[in-house]
């Protein structure tokens, strides 16, 4: 947004007019703000901690998914399976062969990504809705085989232990000490989805959001960017997958079904789809939300005892439905339009434009 | 090996028959409103929970329940119609896709927070004993469930075909503009269009809870009608009723013969093939985009 620069900034080069931090005061806030969030550990108890790698790692999922839906205009329903694909391909890589850590993570995300440009495949034919249910049967079909195919090693219906990631001495058996994983991890992701999308691959995706006959003609190959997007939308469930597998050190098919994955797609409906920005805000957004009914339910178990026990299970499906459908139908632009909104009217104030 | 073929194949049958109106009622908002229902499930639950309040915790007989109950259903189909999804006409059409997606969350809010979100199981009203011709086996839950089914899968039809509003509600599914320049009211129909359904849907969701109890989990069934809407075409309804059966069969055969968990997701596999290979199915209408 043009108009969004500072007053008095002039851009010289085409480097300078490509940059997304570009006056030394942001550059300042930067660090900062890196210097603040990678010393959280230091001054947050662990319960918090819990709540920052959630929504860390959540985020990663999201990104994937703002790819796939908000840039190339692709519905999927499947996130959260393709979470569980990674998860599980990070755990049993580690715990049956051995394998470190930071061998698996890659790894997790490129299998996963392979998996997603398989179910990715009916794209070519269909879109819209229709590419929603195939993601659905995906999403169906997914936690089936970790159950069904080898029991002996998925652990089936129960839960599969993970092993505790090692780097050299340093064992990241703790909130904290994960921290440091999986912050780096959800940074350098971030800062490839933001940057994913200014590149040609994502002028191509947008491209074929916005019209995909058009962007055929255009020259975009059709299949072969859609498959990219799956490719790398699966590639992020992957990361955030093996990711949660060694941060919650034991993994179940519950924790990646189709009410999680709906999760994520509100998420991005209310951050706003196709800011990389959005999906920031959505997340934390929901996550927050989620958290906070935690708190609430008590008070209402107290004032209406009818509820005791149920208040936590209604009140969080009620109040994430309602929000969503009031941003699809009052705001569909989602937070970040309205962030986008608010930062213009500051640089503006006291003009409206 | 042949007689197990034909059993599997006539529960299929059974179960083959609420798919087809739970697809029917997907398929009714699909052609007036042109919005694919997610929350059919919950709004089934909603139509069996409903039935269970009237019956179990009023005391009221058996038919004045679940006349109460469907009335009451056609009215949440109504106002969710009204509140949610009428302010979306002329955005696309993912918008109202997440609408339905996000009800699904808000309805089972709602029902948890009225019903405390057990398995409420509702008395049947026929004898356990099946029912045996020769070597066939067929329980009569099922035997009553699937003619209900049919039943009013064909008064649905004939309503369509013979009266004045199921004419108007065709004629507003073919092109709202054309159905206003012939006085036809849109707004109106798009209501009784999500009335009507929600009524189908509450009797699947009846029916579905006499077998498995009124709850939560009867939502995942209901998504197995998802794949018999797309095998037999998103706009035709024989298409919904050849898909539920279709689906219903090919789902208990796989469980049968193969593997009994593979029934969770042989109707999935079977719509990720209808996808693939015909992705208009059976029975529904090509379109031809533009640019």
């Amino acid at each position: 947004m043009a108009v969004n620069r500072p007053c008095g900034v002039f851009n010289e080069t085409y480097a300078e007019d490509m940059a997304i931090v570009r006056t030394r005061f942001q550059w300042g806030l930067m660090i900062v703000s890196l210097i603040l969030v990678f010393a959280l550990p230091a001054f947050c108890a662990s319960r918090i901690m819990y709540m920052v790698n959630l929504i860390a790692i959540t985020l990663i999922a999201v990104l994937g998914l703002n790819i796939l839906t908000g840039y190339t205009g692709l519905f999927s329903l499947g996130q959260a399976a393709f979470m569980g694909v990674g998860a599980f391909t990070s755990a049993l890589l580690t715990k049956y062969l051995g394998l470190s850590f930071w061998v698996a993570l890659p790894c997790a995300g490129l299998s996963t990504a392979l998996v997603g440009v398989f179910f990715g495949l009916p794209s070519l034919r269909i879109k819209g809705f229709y590419l929603a249910m195939a993601t659905l049967a995906a999403q169906f079909i997914i936690p089936w085989l970790f159950i069904h195919v080898r029991p002996d090693l998925t652990g089936g219906t129960d839960s599969l232990l993970v092993p505790v990631p090692t780097l050299g001495s340093i064992e990241f058996n703790s909130q904290a000490r994960m921290f440091y994983i999986i912050m780096p991890v959800t940074l350098i992701m971030l800062f490839f989805a933001k940057n994913i999308a200014r590149t040609g691959i994502g002028r191509a995706f947008i491209a074929i959001r916005d019209n995909d006959l058009a962007a055929e003609v255009m020259g975009v190959n059709l299949f072969r960017y859609k498959l990219l997007s799956f490719f790398i939308c699966s590639f992020y469930a992957g990361i955030a997958g093996s990711l949660w597998a060694h941060w919650m050190r034991a993994i179940l098919y519950e924790h990646f079904l189709l009410m999680q994955s709906i999760w994520l797609v509100g998420m991005l409906i209310v951050g706003g789809m196709g800011y990389t920005t959005g999906a920031v805000l959505g997340t934390v957004f929901i996550r927050l939300l989620d958290q906070s009914v935690v708190y609430i339910a008590p008070v209402v178990e107290a004032v209406f005892p009818y509820w005791v026990g149920s208040a936590a299970a209604a009140i969080g499906p009620f109040v994430f439905g309602l929000v969503i459908i009031v941003f699809i139908i009052f705001e569909p632009r989602g937070l970040a339009h309205r962030w986008e909104m608010f930062k213009a009217s500051y640089r503006l104030n006291p003009y409206s434009y | 090996m042949l007689a197990d073929i034909l059993q599997y194949s006539v529960n299929g049958l059974m179960v083959g028959g609420l798919y087809a109106l739970v697809a029917l009622s997907i398929v009714l908002i699909v052609k007036a409103t042109a919005v694919f229902n997610f929350a059919i499930g919950h709004l089934m639950m909603l139509g069996g929970l409903f039935y269970w309040t009237f019956l179990e915790m009023l005391g009221l007989p058996v038919w004045l329940s679940a006349v109460l109950a469907l009335g009451l259903a056609a009215i949440v189909g109504a106002v969710i119609q009204r509140l949610t999804l009428h302010p979306l006409i002329g955005q696309p059409p993912m918008a109202s896709l997440m609408v339905t997606v996000a009800l699904m969350y808000l309805l089972h809010g709602i029902a948890v927070m009225l019903w405390r979100g057990s398995i409420m199981g509702l008395p049947s009203f026929v004898s356990i004993q099946p029912m045996i011709f020769g070597e066939l086996t067929v329980s009569r839950m099922f035997l009553l469930s699937f003619i209900i089914c049919m039943v009013v899968f064909g008064l649905f039809v004939v309503g369509f075909r013979y009266t004045k509003t199921g004419l108007d509600m065709r004629a507003t599914a073919e092109d709202h503009q054309v159905a206003r320049a012939r006085g036809i009211k849109v707004d109106n129909m798009m209501l009784i269009t999500w009335s009507v359904a929600s009524i189908a849907a509450a009797v699947g969701g009846i029916l579905l809870g006499l077998r498995i109890g009124v709850g939560p989990p009867m939502t995942m069934i209901a998504l197995k009608a998802f794949p018999a809407v797309l095998v037999g075409g998103i706009d035709s309804i024989p298409g919904a009723l050849v898909g539920g059966l279709l689906v219903g069969i090919l789902e208990q055969l796989a469980g049968g013969l193969i593997d009994p968990s593979l029934m969770e997701i042989a109707p999935y596999v079977v719509l990720l093939m209808a996808l693939i290979f015909m992705p208009h199915g059976l029975f529904g209408l090509k379109r031809i985009e533009r640019i």
